[in-house]
């Protein structure tokens, strides 16, 4: 009997949201010493930027998707409306990174925040369908508002400006290994809110809503006001994500809004392993290494992306945290 | 200025007849199979593109005839092989099949037929205008106006009196039901697949003869399709009929007054749409949630 007892506790144990203190340790370390490690394994500091903003933007999807279990396919016009609200104040209100990215924070949260008292009531493939076409007006907005936007060729003549004052100045203007640990200190302050609200009582009512809608209705947890919350809060962290893309690049395109995006946040959510923390990370780095090397060895790159979303959906739904998981508690 | 807002009501119609064609292919399949087809489009294309290699051989009008058959039968072998793995998982699943199996799509045709724009050649009558007055009005938008209507009216009454679409009809309220009274719902839910795969190269032949054909021509097509199924209302096939034709209305009304704004107003339906009635003008209470 007290066997049974433990395999039924081990999956319990195991299922909690932020993992243990030797792996979160692990997962700092190869973050910090990675200017260092990449450039012997192939890779360039620039790329481990991209899966920080990226990892960052599916955390921040996998808030909703993973962990309150409402597929929003729309997150890149919130990812793309934070990196358009950093570029357009830096370019035409004040040249400062951090209240360049309050702005595209706030721009991209609220427009989400606001559509989601739309559609909190939709669930399922419609709730999806929404965010969708929603998404797509933004693209469009940017797309042929030339004069404001930079049309197609997206918004320009910006750049990053130094932090702080005076002798605490902080110039993260060249790229390289300043920029990235700016990148990573700002990770790491959202990544660390986001633990803590998975972790808290609200958390575990959106995992209630995820597991079970009607009990969670019956005891109380007010089920529409939760779910709006998630999608509101998933937005701000998503268009956090943005601003970075904006610095990153010192540019902001219409394509960081196209839903083509939210389809790549959802796929390293799942790739990644959708109902872990870290898995969204993972799967973003898989990601961008995988299409890093693909556009740069083939034309047909579009292919090998399509066919990686088919080959995750139909033989690796799981995601890569979500097998070992399965293969630990089995 | 009649001319131009006559000029205008005509486009507005044709916009209005490709999103209707297209958005209720996908509603056919959105409604009994709860699958978003990000494909859709791109059966559009390749409806145009088979039409394009065979009208060589079989003319004009045998194209029209068998490509939308044969991209019926590609609609039929995806869904057999891969779309019908995931029916009974989550939503998300679904989307990111599809969604992937767009991109490998598309970037087959631009493999098979190249990257650049091809004309589909038309019969010389239809390339005719139909009168001195009305220049603008070609011989082949009546033509497109009429097949559309045809290709709807026959839609419907497939689904009113044959015994395949009352099942599917049935099975969009309650599958469950449809399913215990014997009905072998795979079978129908990949012939609904492939009838709304049809209805996709039907307008993929039409619209090459229209604007031509490219790789990505269905993607533009496909959002307006997305708002026209929200606008008309979830579950109900004469809600996206008339959401179709209304926002390709309203876009191609709003190009004569405020060009710009022609793709923003049918985004401003759809939230006007959400905001004051969620389930859409035909939609069934509950069908969308």
């Amino acid at each position: 009997m007290s066997t049974d007892v433990a395999t039924v506790a081990v999956p319990a144990t195991r299922q909690r949201a932020v993992p243990s203190w030797a792996k979160l340790v692990v997962i700092w370390a190869l973050l910090i010493a990675a200017p260092y490690w990449l450039p012997l394994v192939g890779g360039y500091t620039a790329l481990a930027g991209r899966v920080l903003v990226f990892g960052l933007a599916a955390m921040g999807l996998n808030l909703l998707l993973g962990f309150t279990g409402v597929l929003s396919f729309g997150h890149a016009a919130y990812f793309g409306l934070g990196a358009y609200g950093a570029g357009l104040t830096l370019r035409y209100l004040v040249h400062s990174t951090p209240l360049a990215m309050l702005a595209g924070t706030l721009l991209g949260g609220l427009a989400g925040t606001l559509f989601g008292l739309l559609i909190v009531r939709r669930r399922g493939v419609y709730f999806a369908m929404c965010t969708i076409a929603f998404g797509q007006l933004w693209y469009y907005l940017a797309y042929s508002w030339n004069d404001f936007t930079g049309g197609f060729d997206g918004l320009r003549d910006f750049h990053r400006e130094p932090i702080g004052f005076g002798p605490l100045t902080f110039d993260i203007a060249e790229g390289g290994t300043r920029f990235y640990f700016f990148l990573l200190a700002v990770f790491a302050i959202a990544v660390t809110v986001l633990g803590l609200l998975v972790r808290s009582p609200f958390g575990h009512t959106l995992r209630a809503i995820r597991e079970n809608e009607r009990r969670a209705r019956f005891l109380a947890i007010p089920v529409e006001r939760q779910i709006w919350l998630s999608f509101s809060i998933s937005c701000f962290f998503t268009a956090l994500a943005g601003t970075l893309y904006a610095l990153l690049n010192n540019f902001a395109d219409p394509l960081a809004l196209h839903y083509s995006l939210s389809g790549y946040f959802v796929v390293m959510c799942v790739m990644g392993g959708m109902r872990t923390f870290w898995g969204p990370l993972l799967g973003a780095t898989v990601f961008v290494v995988l299409q890093d090397y693909i556009s740069s060895m083939t034309v047909n790159w579009m292919s090998f992306v399509g066919a990686i979303f088919v080959l995750v959906v139909l033989f690796f739904p799981r995601g890569l945290l979500g097998m070992r998981r399965l293969r630990g508690s089995a | 200025m009649t001319q131009v807002i006559l000029f205008n009501v005509t486009n507005g119609l044709i916009i209005g007849a490709f999103y209707v064609l297209m958005a209720l292919g996908l509603s056919l399949i959105l409604n009994l199979s709860n699958v978003i087809n990000f494909a859709h489009g791109n059966f559009l294309a390749l409806g145009g593109y088979l039409a394009f290699t065979l009208s060589p051989t079989l003319g004009y009008w045998g194209a029209l005839l068998v490509s939308p058959l044969l991209t019926a039968l590609v609609g039929l072998a995806v869904e057999r092989l891969m779309i019908r793995r995931v029916y009974n998982r989550d939503p998300v699943y679904s989307l990111l099949l599809t969604f992937g199996f767009a991109f490998v799509m598309q970037d087959v045709a631009r493999y098979v037929w190249g990257p650049n724009g091809l004309p589909l050649g038309l019969p010389d009558f239809l390339s005719q205008p139909i009168s001195a007055d009305l220049f603008f009005i070609t011989w082949y938008r009546v033509f497109m106006v009429t097949v559309v209507i045809v290709a709807v009216l026959g839609l419907f009454a497939f689904l009113r009196y044959t015994r395949v679409g009352v099942r599917i009809r049935a099975g969009t309220l309650d599958l469950e039901t449809v399913a215990s009274l014997g009905v072998n719902i795979s079978f129908l839910r990949t012939f609904n697949f492939a009838l709304g795969c049809l209805l996709a190269g039907l307008s993929g032949v039409l619209a090459a003869g229209q604007i031509g054909l490219n790789p990505n021509m269905g993607d533009d097509l496909l959002m307006p399709s997305f708002i026209a199924i929200i606008v008309g209302g979830v579950g109900s096939l004469i809600g996206t009929l008339f959401g179709g034709l209304l926002i390709g209305m309203a876009a191609a009304l709003t190009t004569v007054f405020f060009p710009a704004a022609s793709e923003a107003v049918i985004y401003a339906i759809m939230m006007l749409v959400l905001l004051f009635r969620p389930r859409g003008f035909m939609g069934e209470e509950g069908m969308m949630s």
